[in-house]
């Protein structure tokens, strides 16, 4: 088939803009690239937790209790709504892996005497799940298995209950209850010293005295059923077996944080990719606009050869057309590298069998759809208008554009600045809407530079005020029960212990009219040193007695103010209903706190003294010797080595960080590159002739140069105000798109992260321009003087 | 060659700027004939190109009718506008009007797409007198090279009358010559109606009918007893 010569025009026309295109394709490619990532993994991030819930009949309620009979379970199984009702044993177990220092920590779950069990099926990775018999068989979760090189048949150490037992590992397993794992205590993932570990029921009512009896019920409900009302009919009957209050997958751990990062991949689907997009539809309609004005005369002709209307509108579309597919094949390959990496990253802190990506065909065709229909928005007002000229106006030269001497010019008279500059601002206020979508263009590229580094700032605050100000202790030993006060001195007395100071936890329900809570309220002595309550505007904040202190969310969650009073309901023990005036709020970036004063909650449970966890701060020589002695305590139910996890977790976030810095970096650049090269390229083809023109006159070229540089940096700089402010837009709402229960990224930018976003684009700007103001030097004088505009 | 190709009675266009008005044409009534080549001569500024503009289907009269063979143009939409172009009428520009990034060959092609019966394109710039130069680039072709490929792009299409705004205006006398032996050869061998307008009065020799043009309206109509060739016009 011969080829049109429309459509090769079309193609040699793109071929010689191809500079222009790609610098637009990429600031295209960059939206399809993020809309790809982000959309793609939250799409396949849902579909492979829904169809791993699914297949594995992830649980919607559970609720914990103390000790409740068997015999029980035909009553709960019976309350309309419930479909399956599992009674388990649950318990805290410390462990002792041969050739770790440290103390480990083990959650074991009870299998049912028929071997699987109905709900929250754990998937076998290797071997087989422990005989129903077996005393010492156990499975544990796949991801300690890797982190500590277990494989079937391997053996190590727990401590039941007081009698320390050789486990034999039977299998490993995934479990859809512990896609994210995260031990007590713990801020991160640790795979190496938190183990979860499957038990056979018989075994497991052993170790924690639970024969005929059970501690964990689990249930799933059917479609349509009101969860608050199973909810209620559970709490009533657990209620005097020490029930603490059955909760759905919103407070289960693992789900609230597969929740969390889709929250957090959605709010960047909905912030990054418009913005990408919209500049993009800018750039070209500002370079269309440019290449149909220079064709006016092609246009005419075309028309007058009897080319319809239609026929031109589509010509002028598919350059836009073909500059889109340019940018939505990179956008393609980028994305699906970032989509690659970031179910890499997924695999590490996730333990899903599988990753569906599967969704990606639609992905792939949605994200290619938005950006044809960007390039084509920019595109379609353009391709109309070079439709709508009449052909024999469009053969005559445009009249040249209309100066008006108005306010601006008095002004700039009054500055007596010189021709140039003037030159520089009449341009900008001949065309002032496309010079303010340059600024906004480049004020992107600036506000996705600042957001980027807000996090850096965001997580500098969140390291400084929990590790550094709020938790200075280097371990947190958690009891299975609470305890006197008086274990403190044993703790003291254990080998390396500096400073050790108690602190008692107790579950309850803050209520305000119909909005509730399930909270651990911490409460310490008011001269605790190590963990401490830091107050919204710094500073420790000591809780007075007779009232209670919430972070700054869980008041607003309650919409509570300081002053007013919160009832709340205990969970455990004889379960009493306060009423408490609500004293101050804090700042805290990682959970949902409560705090009261440590005699007043003592009091109010009419108990003496008791602890539930001990802060310790220990001497580093002498680690290995309390690891040892931990081994040995029988009412450990977890530790946390807060040296370590600082650690961990400042790697992960730097690590992160300066891989989405550096990404965030890059796209702020190409935005800046693309609007300023095709702003210059665009200035010097208007006023080529005005430029060759000051050159005959005898300007120099860097006096000519600076005209076409300076209206770029003219917009740069006054781009940048609307970027900060901008940056500071997509930095809020960021923050509140991945706020939740679990954690809040605090709201701070350093002064200086706008400097240096401001300085990169800066330079990019003036890099673009100097790169088109070359093409001075090269022009030829006496040829610009001769065409015919 | 009694039938007239184009008919047009009280011709009118205003143009309306908003401060003044101006009467390109006012009341123009005339004819052209099939097979005849007609010269429309004038100052600036008196309405030939305006009439050319009218006839051709690119601009549209304010008031007054004009008629291609039975068919009314004024009134026609720009949709049948463009298919009368498409299918009847041949232009040639003073500017030449070529597509920069088309070779020769693919400017003629651009008509060729388009028409029903077209010849092919090399054919067409065989006629003019460029057969060795199909493959080139307007920016490699001199002006009078680049006039021809106009006026092989506007025969191609094998046009029922072929429109000229000046075709000799941006050449030299030598270059002048070969384009308006072109439009002879076009009007000899296919017998298309060809209108040219002209600030040169010497060219009026070449012409069946010559018709003057003042001020929006027709001057005088003559009819040339005898014909002069290109080649013998001085310039």
């Amino acid at each position: 088939m011969v080829m049109h010569a429309l459509d090769r025009k079309l193609l040699r026309d793109f071929a010689r803009l191809w500079a222009q295109a790609l610098a637009i394709a990429v600031v295209l490619a960059c939206g399809v690239a993020a809309l790809l990532t982000s959309f793609g993994m939250y799409q396949a991030l849902g579909d492979s937790r829904d169809a791993y819930y699914e297949r594995n009949r992830f649980a919607d309620l559970w609720a914990p209790a103390r000790r409740a009979p068997l015999s029980l379970l035909p009553t709960i199984a019976a309350i309309p709504g419930i479909r399956t009702a599992e009674a388990r044993i649950e318990g805290m177990v410390t462990l002792d892996l041969p050739g770790r220092e440290e103390t480990a920590v083990g959650q074991i779950l009870s299998l049912p005497a028929s071997g699987e069990p109905l709900l929250n099926l754990p998937l076998l990775r290797a071997g087989r799940l422990p005989e129903p018999e077996a005393v010492t068989e156990v499975a544990v979760n796949a991801a300690f298995a890797a982190a500590n090189g277990y494989r079937p048949g391997d053996r190590f150490f727990a401590n039941l209950n007081g009698t320390r037992r050789e486990l034999t590992i039977s299998g490993t397993v995934l479990s859809p209850e512990f896609i994210y794992t995260l031990g007590p205590g713990a801020m991160m993932p640790d795979n190496e010293g938190f183990a979860v570990i499957w038990m056979p029921e018989r075994a497991a009512a052993a170790a924690f005295d639970m024969e005929g009896a059970f501690n964990s019920l689990t249930v799933a409900l059917y479609a349509g059923a009101s969860p608050a009302e199973v909810i209620d009919r559970i709490d009533t009957l657990l209620d005097r077996y020490g029930g603490t209050g059955a909760h759905g997958r919103d407070r289960q751990m693992s789900d609230s944080f597969v929740s969390s990062e889709m929250n957090q991949l959605w709010t960047m689907t909905i912030v990054l990719p418009p913005i990408f997009f919209g500049v993009a539809a800018f750039l070209v309609n500002m370079v269309l606009g440019r290449i149909v004005a220079l064709e006016r005369s092609e246009i005419g002709l075309l028309k007058a050869l009897g080319y319809s209307n239609a026929a031109i509108a589509g010509h002028y579309l598919m350059l836009a057309g073909l500059t889109a597919i340019v940018g939505i094949f990179i956008g393609w390959g980028v994305g699906a590298w970032l989509a690659h990496g970031m179910a890499g990253l997924y695999a590490r802190f996730f333990d899903f069998p599988y990753l569906i990506f599967q969704g990606s065909w639609a992905v792939y065709v949605v994200s290619g759809l938005v950006g044809l229909g960007a390039a084509a928005f920019g595109a379609l007002r353009v391709a109309l208008a070079a439709a709508r000229l009449p052909p024999a106006v469009a053969m005559q030269p445009p009249a040249p554009p209309r100066f008006r001497r108005g306010f601006s010019d008095r002004l700039m008279a009054g500055l007596h600045l010189s021709q140039p500059a003037m030159m520089i601002l009449r341009s900008i206020t001949r065309w002032p809407l496309r010079a303010a979508a340059s600024a906004l263009g480049l004020s992107m590229a600036v506000a996705v530079l600042a957001a980027a580094s807000f996090f850096n700032d965001a997580m500098d605050k969140m390291m400084d005020v929990t590790f550094g100000q709020a938790n200075r202790q280097d371990a947190v030993l958690i009891f299975t029960q609470n305890l006197p006060e008086s274990a403190l001195d044993e703790l003291r007395a254990l080998p390396g212990a500096m400073q050790v100071e108690g602190q008692l936890t107790e579950a309850a329900i803050l209520r305000n009219g119909h909005l509730e809570k399930h909270v651990g309220i911490e409460a310490r002595r008011p001269d605790a040193d190590l963990s401490r309550i830091i107050g919204a505007a710094g500073g420790v904040v000591t809780v007075p007695p007779g009232g209670i202190v919430l972070t700054a969310r869980l008041a607003a969650q309650l919409r509570l103010a300081i002053g007013d009073e919160v009832e709340v309901a205990f969970l455990s023990g004889r379960r009493e209903t306060v009423h408490l005036p609500l004293m101050a709020t804090t700042e805290q970036y990682i959970g949902l706190g409560a705090y009261m004063d440590f005699e007043t909650l003592n009091r109010m449970r009419r108990q003496a003294p008791q602890i539930s966890l001990a802060n310790l701060t220990l001497d580093d020589a002498r680690k290995a010797a309390f690891h040892r002695a931990l081994n040995d305590m029988p009412a450990l139910a977890g530790t946390a080595m807060l040296t370590d996890m600082r650690r961990s977790f400042q790697d992960t976030i730097r690590q992160n960080i300066s891989i989405t810095t550096t990404v965030y970096i890059t796209i702020a650049v190409l935005i800046a590159v693309g609007v300023t090269y095709n702003g210059a390229r665009i200035q010097l083809s208007e006023r080529a002739r005005e430029l060759a023109s000051l050159r005959i006159l005898g300007f120099s070229r860097a006096e000519v140069s600076f005209i076409l540089v300076g209206e770029t940096m003219v917009l740069a700089l006054l781009a940048q105000p609307p970027g900060w402010l901008a940056g500071l837009g997509i930095a809020w709402a960021f923050t509140q798109g991945v706020d939740s229960d679990l954690y809040q990224i605090p709201f701070v930018i350093a002064p200086s992260t706008f400097a240096r976003a401001s300085l990169i684009v800066l330079l990019t700007a003036l890099a673009s321009a100097l790169v088109v103001r070359r093409r001075i030097d090269r022009l030829d004088l006496v040829a610009v003087m001769k065409t015919r505009e | 060659m009694t039938t007239p190709v184009f008919r047009t009675s009280g011709l009118t266009k205003v143009y309306d700027t908003g401060k003044v008005t101006v009467h390109a044409l006012a009341g123009v009534d005339l004819n052209l004939y099939e097979g005849e080549l007609t010269v429309l001569l004038g100052p600036s500024g008196s309405g030939k190109s305006t009439l050319l503009n009218i006839l051709g289907g690119l601009d549209t009269a304010t008031s007054g009718h004009v008629w291609f063979r039975d068919q009314e143009l004024t009134g026609l939409g720009d949709r049948a506008l463009t298919a009368y172009r498409r299918d009847h009428v041949g232009f040639v520009f003073q500017f030449y009007n070529l597509v920069a990034s088309l070779t020769a060959r693919e400017n003629v092609q651009l008509v060729t797409d388009v028409s029903k019966n077209p010849m092919s394109p090399a054919e067409a710039l065989e006629m003019v007198g460029l057969a060795p130069r199909l493959d080139h680039f307007p920016a490699e072709l001199s002006g009078g090279e680049q006039q021809r490929v106009a006026i092989a792009r506007a025969i191609a299409k094998r046009p029922d009358v072929l429109l000229c705004d000046e075709p000799t205006g941006a050449l030299d006398s030598q270059t002048g010559v070969q384009v308006l032996e072109a439009l002879k050869l076009v009007n000899d061998e296919l017998g298309t109606a060809t209108v040219v307008i002209t600030h040169n009065v010497a060219i009026r020799k070449m012409a069946h009918r010559v018709i003057r043009f003042q001020d929006g309206r027709l001057l005088s109509t003559e009819v040339n007893d005898r014909r002069i060739a290109p080649s013998e016009i001085e310039w």
